[in-house]
């Protein structure tokens, strides 16, 4: 065959050849290594261009020229305001040492940050079905919304008169989030969930010493609790005793109630739970609490399985937070940021935190701080953080929530539901699923490590579900299962992805129940194998040290 | 509805894989008595990605965005300039869509950004080591008050009339829960600040001072006599950073000797958004990484001996030690940190230090300006980009006088410190590289208007 041209081009076929090839750089083709940014940044070098003038045309300066403070566009900017005979107002303490931040340019920032995102899993890449966490799509509408000027570019202390618009996305997002709980009121100001649990503990104790029983020093929580329940708890000087669970799963109730007493402030019950199931005697367990003189805590993490079906005001509820990093769908941003608002019983409404908004009959939303507090709530416990909340999560949230409607937000916790217990019934044949017969779950299967070879554990199927291209499940959490598996697919999966992961996993389970030993040193195919986790607790490097300081520290 | 992926078909499909008639069927358990008929009345339903984008950009009309206007506001959250690539990176789906990295093999990307941003954060504060963020700077001052407390094992802590009122009042409501005893006092309208009276009360019951640089006012001042006094003492320095730019200009916390610094980030990277979601700022000497809240993220090596990171030091964190935990904070500012670490990874050293020098010299400049004003009088000696006027009357009410002629002149004190006659004058007014000399012109001109 003659060539079709000079340069030696011909069309090509693939060919078999060796498995493993080392390559010059470490990368494999699209999977790239990345160095550290104080390996490849240099402090003298800068991605922001500054004015050649400064904005103030330099008055104040002594008269001194623009570039000679350094805003020129020299790449070694004489950074110090000091020096050139300039006067500065520092007090006499301006930086004459070396602080240590390398910059890159911006087409090297851009590439940096693009490489370390492709080591990671997520969302936009595939089904990420950590249980009670509640990883579902995230909008992209909400995201243009934040960014809207108006709300993202609003500062917090501005006077009220300018910022209505904002005060309107906290009281209109309120107000939805009262009419699905079935609550008396909100308090919007918490962080996160943990800080939301928190807000609700503190309600509670304000309201106990109001009451004058301040003395009640216990909270009951469930043995199947996250763990940020009992460190709420704990913090706010409470003993925390467990409270055991029922062999399918649920709190023993007879155990609760033997328990409340004088002494009791509260329990912190979540529910759907995290074993993936409906409390069923929620209102049974609500009212023997009151009886008890104590109140109720319900840990909202999992409201996404009840969402627009069931309000946790109808089962005796007297403080719930609500992620809306979970339910709302707000990003989970790698870990955070979070938003944690907490609905109130009419109990516990008045010794809510500040600040908090107040719509009156004109449609004027006024901003109730530590100012106006004493006439308009005087029972509130005080503030939790500085400013009013996680804005730019309320303005993400109400858009999902206004984007679903009342009958979309139904559908929400019925197709989530209904994932779920596909997932179940799919996979209980392979895998131990502990309460699969005391009937459906929530939104979350649960299954255990029984059944699985010796040798063989939980985490080496979540270790397998890696190179099988999902994020695993949450593994070993809640701890009343050995092993715990549990799966959370969220409603914004399809059928066909759902069955394809269900084969997956039903893959990767029979490969360990066969004994394969690759199992046990998956992942295969990721960025980084099985990393050493002991060495890094046992000598922890949290920071990174240049190597001749390195060398010279050891 | 456009998020939910499943036809009707495909629920009777799996309906009938499940074994269940209805939907109805998987909530057996919860009692009909709260079980909703339908979706709940009074609420609107679904709606089309135009018509909510209408409902927001309406509510999102209704304020005054800080760049449609000259704009002086600081007290604790700052409008800085953030390049357009930080917001793109940010959202990459990898970055924004992703958890808490604890699958450290598929999350190489969340911990090497973290391991990064937590050296940033340890140079930038002075200290040895930082954690992977806290909610906010108001919350990391708490923890850091609750820090004091684990190890030096004492209940008073000392709060300099300098910092922030709001992180006050949270330090306030936590200590009611956790009996610790908090010395607190007003800020005076002066250009000294009370370092002296902070060291002539640390005693033998102290856990803490906790100082804030550059204070409320925009005041600094040395802390290495504080943090001998201090340590004389044995008790902690706490520093609290709420303009961590400044950081670019002044000497660091750590350097003078503080032993644990926090701050809040948002100046870097991430915008005013009307209070949060910002990024809380944690430091601390070595020798206290074991007391400290919050996650950290290490280096280690995988099974073949490549560099990896993992999160790290958990038997300090509520997941593993639940009641016994240094804090109770679980989920913290993820990606709020990403835009630090990426605004600080453009700026570089350079580019810090020369933010910093622009901010200072617009400041600089506007005090000279703002001094002319009749009834003006610069409350403070040395300053970085915010700095406080004594007006001849009191300020809040020119504030918002000045608000309606669309013009955010700064914070009032009477804001902050409501009913406190001795600040009511007072305005605390930010520059940055975002103000321009016409903005001053403005408010110059405004302020004699006002106060004649």
């Amino acid at each position: 065959m003659s060539n079709i041209n000079q340069s030696g081009w011909r069309p090509t076929a693939p060919e078999a050849g060796e498995e493993s090839v080392a390559t010059f750089t470490g990368n494999r083709a699209l999977m790239l290594e990345e160095a550290l940014i104080f390996e490849i940044g240099s402090t003298e070098t800068t991605g922001v261009d500054f004015p050649i003038a400064p904005p103030l045309q330099g008055r104040g300066w002594g008269g001194g020229s623009p570039q000679a403070i350094g805003l020129g566009h020299s790449p070694t900017p004489n950074p110090s305001p000091e020096g050139e005979g300039l006067e500065n107002r520092l007090g006499g303490l301006a930086r004459n040492t070396p602080i240590g931040l390398p910059g890159l340019s911006e087409p090297e920032a851009v590439r940096h940050y693009t490489r370390l995102s492709r080591q990671n899993y997520a969302i936009d890449l595939g089904l990420f079905p950590l249980g009670s966490c509640t990883m579902k799509h995230n909008p992209r509408l909400n995201e243009k919304m934040a960014r809207l000027p108006g709300f993202a570019d609003v500062h917090p202390l501005q006077p009220v008169d300018t910022v209505q618009g904002a005060l309107g996305v906290i009281n209109e997002l309120a107000v939805w989030l009262i009419e699905l709980t079935g609550m008396h009121g909100v308090a919007m100001t918490p962080k996160a969930g943990a800080h939301g649990e928190l807000c609700g503990i503190l309600c509670i104790k304000a309201a106990l010493e109001a009451k004058g029983e301040g003395h009640r020093n216990v909270i009951l929580v469930p043995e199947s609790a996250h763990g940020t329940n009992p460190a709420t708890a704990a913090f706010a000087g409470y003993a925390v005793e467990d409270i055991p669970a029922t062999a399918e799963g649920r709190v023993d109730v007879e155990a609760l109630k033997a328990r409340l007493g004088p002494d009791v402030a509260g329990v912190m019950i979540t529910n759907p739970n995290t074993c993936g199931l409906f409390e069923r005697e929620m209102k049974t367990i609500s009212d023997a609490v009151h009886a008890a003189g104590g109140f109720v805590y319900c840990d909202g993490a999992n409201f996404n399985a009840i969402v627009g079906r069931v309000r946790p005001g109808d089962l005796g509820i007297d403080a719930m937070h609500i992620n809306l990093h979970k339910t709302f769908s707000t990003p989970h941003g790698g870990g955070g940021p979070g938003s944690g608002p907490v609905v109130l019983s009419e109990a516990l409404s008045p010794f809510g935190p500040l600040p908090f908004t107040e719509r009156h009959a004109d449609g004027h939303i006024t901003l109730v701080e530590e100012e106006t507090v004493g006439d308009r709530h005087p029972h509130s416990f005080g503030r939790m953080c500085a400013f009013n909340g996680q804005m730019g999560m309320f303005t993400r949230a109400l858009t999902y929530i206004l984007s679903h409607g009342a009958d979309g937000l139904r559908q929400v916790a019925e197709d989530s539901v209904l994932n779920a217990n596909y997932i179940l019934r799919s996979l209980e044949d392979t895998l131990d699923a502990p309460f699969a017969s005391s009937g459906p779950c929530m939104h979350e299967a649960i299954f255990s490590d029984d059944g699985l070879p010796e040798g063989f554990s939980t985490i080496d199927i979540a270790k397998g579900l890696i190179d099988e291209g999902y994020h695993p499940m949450t593994m070993y959490f809640p701890l009343v299962v050995h092993g715990a598996m549990l799966v959370e697919p969220t409603e914004t999966e399809s059928k066909a992805a759902l069955d394809q992961f269900i084969g997956a996993l039903r893959s990767v389970a029979e490969r360990a129940k066969a004994g394969d030993e690759s199992l046990r040193s998956a992942p295969h195919f990721a960025p980084r194998r099985r990393l050493d986790e002991t060495l890094a607790a046992r000598k922890p490097v949290l920071v990174w040290k240049d190597p001749e300081l390195a060398q010279a520290a050891e | 509805m456009r998020y939910l992926p499943l036809t009707q078909p495909d629920r009777e499909a799996m309906l009938a894989t499940i074994g269940a008639k209805t939907i109805d069927d998987l909530f057996v358990d919860v009692p009909v008595i709260a079980q909703l008929d339908g979706p709940i009345r009074n609420l609107p339903m679904h709606a089309s990605e135009l018509a909510v984008e209408r409902h927001m950009t309406r509510l999102a009309k209704k304020n005054l965005a800080a760049g449609d206007a000259p704009f002086f506001l600081g007290c604790g959250a700052y409008r800085h300039h953030v390049p357009a690539s930080v917001d793109h990176l940010i959202q990459r789906g990898e970055f924004l869509t992703a958890y808490t990295p604890y699958q450290p093999e598929i999350a190489q990307g969340t911990l090497q950004m973290l391991f990064e941003f937590q050296t940033q954060v340890a140079r930038l504060l002075g200290t040895d080591v930082a954690n992977a963020s806290m909610y906010d700077g108001s919350t990391a001052c708490w923890e850091a008050i609750g820090m004091a407390r684990r190890i030096t094992k004492r209940g008073k802590a000392i709060l300099s009339g300098g910092l922030h009122p709001h992180y006050v009042s949270v330090a306030k409501t936590m200590a009611k829960y956790t009996g610790d005893h908090l010395e607190t006092a007003l800020p005076t309208l002066s250009a000294e600040t009370d370092i002296h009276s902070l060291i002539a009360a640390i005693d033998d019951d102290t856990s803490c001072v906790v100082v804030q640089y550059p204070d409320i006012l925009g005041r600094i001042a040395d802390l290495r006599p504080l943090a001998d006094a201090a340590h004389a003492k044995k008790a902690l320095l706490v520093a609290v950073v709420t303009e961590p730019v400044a950081l670019g200009a002044l000497k660091s916390p750590g350097e003078m000797d503080a032993d644990i610094v926090v701050g809040e980030g948002q100046s870097i990277g991430v915008g005013l958004q009307f209070g949060g979601p910002y990024v809380g700022l944690m430091g601390c000497k070595d020798k206290y990484i074991r007391q400290m809240p919050g996650r950290f993220c290490g280096e280690t090596v995988d099974a073949e001996g490549k560099r990896g990171f993992v999160l790290t030091l958990s038997t300090r964190e509520q997941h593993i030690r639940r009641e016994k935990a240094t804090s109770n904070i679980c989920t913290n500012s993820g990606l709020c940190a990403l835009a630090f670490s990426i605004h600080m990874t453009l700026l570089g050293e350079a580019g810090l230090r020369a933010l910093a020098a622009t901010n200072h010299a617009g400041a600089v400049a506007a005090t000279e300006r703002l001094a002319k004003v009749p009834g003006v009088e610069l409350v403070n000696d040395g300053f970085f980009n915010e700095f406080t006027l004594k007006l001849s009357q009191e300020a809040r009410p020119v504030v918002r006088a000045l608000a309606d002629k669309g013009i955010l002149a700064g914070v009032s004190l009477g804001r902050l410190y409501p009913g406190a006659d001795d600040l009511a004058n007072g305005l605390v007014v930010a520059v940055t590289e975002t103000t321009t000399s016409e903005d001053v012109e403005t408010l110059a001109s405004s302020l004699e208007e006002a106060l004649a």
